[in-house]
């Protein structure tokens, strides 16, 4: 064994590149919040913020209010939202082994629109007993229902003695989210014109609902979610190999699909029920993240956590800035920014195959 | 120290393709398995490493395999598979590094560009795989699974190299490597067993070879004693005539026409 001292290891390989990247998209985080922290329809500005502290002054009220209650539990939802997606973007396109996979593949959107979707068009029908305990938070929680159950049905249907088959799961999603968009489609027919307002704003997604409450009430179980799914590194790479191979260098690959899917299920669950429907980043994220510094899930899922984060927070920025002092709803912002740049890979790939 | 495979029966839906298999390698041995298309070897290679639902029972270095822990096993025996798929697009030298973890031999640095250098892959490391020739991911797979096991005995057991055709997309030249590389494993005191289709090259290499005909094992023994124009003919369904080298004490295997 003598020979082994001979050959060095490549000194920069990608995945400590990938890890030194950390850095940079943590440099980025920053950034993107001190710009969401100063950008809306009152004018706070850093410097004036940084002028008062250092003279000791006290900020007004309404600055107090407008950064405390406001901005400041909109920023951290925006990053635990930005976050859960693109890290279960990143996992379910690891287990699925397909990079177009995207966070909804487990049945959590389907069943997540339709369980705000009930909640929207059917929840005025509730006793009133009933709305008291969940207050003005029903549609959230319905939609977080909706995502769990869909996803557990799933996972039952495509598991047969203890394996999980993760193509059944793909086809058997397709079934639930067309069965799941027939039942939304005779809401909507029945539903009223401010329901179906509500519904449409809800499918767009938006943060401006941001509250402490909803950042407590997420942030628990998606940091939870987050930190499993971030365990997952070397079990993912070895299952680019095929499950077969994957088991031969020693992972308990039905485990690991428990944790992933349990860890999407929950993360996306609990993003979709505060923020609604927000595309792309799922996608997006982890496919640029393995074009700068390659396909290592060691180090993509925290760097999918900090971009994805990073991105959902300038995203929402721009929904509030574009037509100030009204607000788009933030789903629209990344479809925009989104769809171009996946189209552009999917161009980028293909000119790769056929020269 | 042995991998013994005892009354390894397999269904597919309602046809037996394995009907009681018992199979015994020995650390130190290359063993090889011969037989037609469809006549079992990968299923039994694959209820070995336990990706085929099976009844019957294998026992690795005296233990059962059942009940132990993935990362146990891969710690024992690495498996090469028949063809190899990517879903990402890692480098030659990620793949080969994926082997490794901590706690068995692999994860010393520098094992995954000696296991590449092993199997004539040297300045490959940082290659995209997936713009390799079919031989060339073949061999890069190949050096994964030496990475993986790279010591042939650790802590005073035998590891296990189990090959599935690995010689198949393989010019002859790097068919005659890949075989010295299982032969050098063996004779370092690791066990081999490899699914072949070259009777001959299974010939030169093996020291043992187990003949599958319909699901069952026909014979094992020694390539003299095993590779018989009635065995063979037997086995294949087709006219085979066994001579020996001249050089070595080693059988070998013309074809002849079927109407001859």
């Amino acid at each position: 064994m003598a020979m082994i001292s001979e050959l060095q290891a490549p000194p920069r390989d990608r995945l400590s590149r990938a890890r030194t990247l950390h850095w940079a998209l943590v440099g980025l985080l920053a950034v993107c919040s001190l710009a969401s922290l100063q950008v809306g329809a009152t004018d706070i500005t850093l410097t004036t913020l940084l002028g008062k502290l250092a003279t000791g002054e006290t900020l007004g009220r309404m600055e107090r209010v407008v950064l405390l209650d406001i901005r400041l539990p909109r920023l951290a939802l925006g990053a635990l939202v930005g976050a859960a997606l693109a890290v279960s973007g990143a996992a379910m396109q690891g287990l699925f082994r397909n990079p177009l996979a995207d966070p909804g593949i487990v049945g959590v959107g389907a069943g997540a629109g339709l369980g705000a979707i009930l909640a929207i068009v059917l929840g005025a029908l509730l006793p009133a007993w009933a709305v008291g305990t969940v207050g003005n938070q029903l549609v959230p929680v319905a939609a977080f229902l909706g995502g769990w159950g869909s996803t557990i049905l799933l996972y039952r249907v495509s598991t047969r003695g203890g394996r999980t088959s993760v193509a059944t799961m793909l086809l058997a999603g397709i079934a639930l989210g067309a069965l799941a968009g027939a039942l939304s489609g005779i809401l909507v027919y029945i539903a009223d014109d401010t329901q179906l307002r509500d519904l449409t704003f809800w499918g767009l997604g938006s943060l401006a609902g941001a509250s402490w409450a909803k950042v407590l009430a997420a942030g628990p179980l998606i940091a939870l979610s987050l930190g499993a799914a971030l365990m997952l590194g070397r079990g993912l790479n070895g299952l680019a190999l095929g499950e077969a191979t994957a088991a031969h260098i020693g992972i308990d690959v039905q485990r690991m699909k428990n944790i992933a899917i349990l860890a999407v299920a929950g993360a996306t669950g609990a993003a979709v029920a505060v923020s609604g429907g927000i595309g792309f980043i799922g996608i997006v994220v982890p496919h640029l993240l393995r074009l700068a510094s390659g396909p290592d899930h060691r180090a993509l899922l925290l760097n999918s956590a900090l971009l994805g984060a990073s991105l959902l927070i300038l995203a929402d920025v721009i929904a509030r800035v574009v037509i100030a002092p009204a607000e788009l709803p933030i789903g629209i912002v990344t479809a925009v920014l989104g769809a171009p740049v996946f189209l552009w890979i999917l161009l980028r790939r293909r000119g790769l195959v056929d020269t | 120290m042995s991998l013994h495979a005892t009354g390894i029966r397999v269904r597919y839906g309602h046809r037996d393709a394995l009907r009681g298999v018992t199979l015994h390698a020995r650390a130190g041995e290359v063993m090889a398995i011969v037989g037609p298309n469809g006549s079992g070897k990968s299923t039994l290679l694959g209820a070995i490493t336990g990706t085929v639902p099976h009844e019957g029972r294998v026992m690795l270095n005296g233990r059962d395999v059942i009940g132990q822990k993935p990362w146990a096993l891969a710690a024992q025996r690495a498996v090469l598979p028949q063809t190899s798929q990517l879903a990402f697009p890692f480098s030659v030298i990620e793949i080969v590094r994926m082997g490794l973890q901590s706690g068995t031999a692999g994860d010393r640095p520098g094992v995954a560009l000696h296991a590449l250098r092993r199997v004539g892959l040297d300045g490959y490391a940082d290659r995209p795989f997936q713009d390799l020739s079919g031989g060339e991911a073949q061999r890069v797979m190949l050096a994964r699974v030496l990475a993986q096991v790279w010591a042939p005995v650790a802590h005073g057991q035998p590891r296990w190299l189990l090959l599935d055709e690995p010689v198949a997309s393989l010019d002859i030249a790097h068919q005659l490597q890949v075989m010295q590389i299982a032969r050098d494993f063996a004779d370092a005191g690791g066990g081999v067993i490899a699914v072949m289709h070259d009777l001959n090259l299974s010939a030169l290499f093996a020291d043992r070879i187990a003949v599958l005909a319909d699901g069952q094992c026909i014979a094992t023994g020694t390539p003299r004693e095993v590779l018989t124009d009635a065995m063979l003919s037997r086995a294949y369904g087709c006219t085979l005539r066994v001579s020996a080298l001249p050089t070595a004490d080693v059988p070998f295997i013309l074809p002849h026409a079927a109407t001859a």
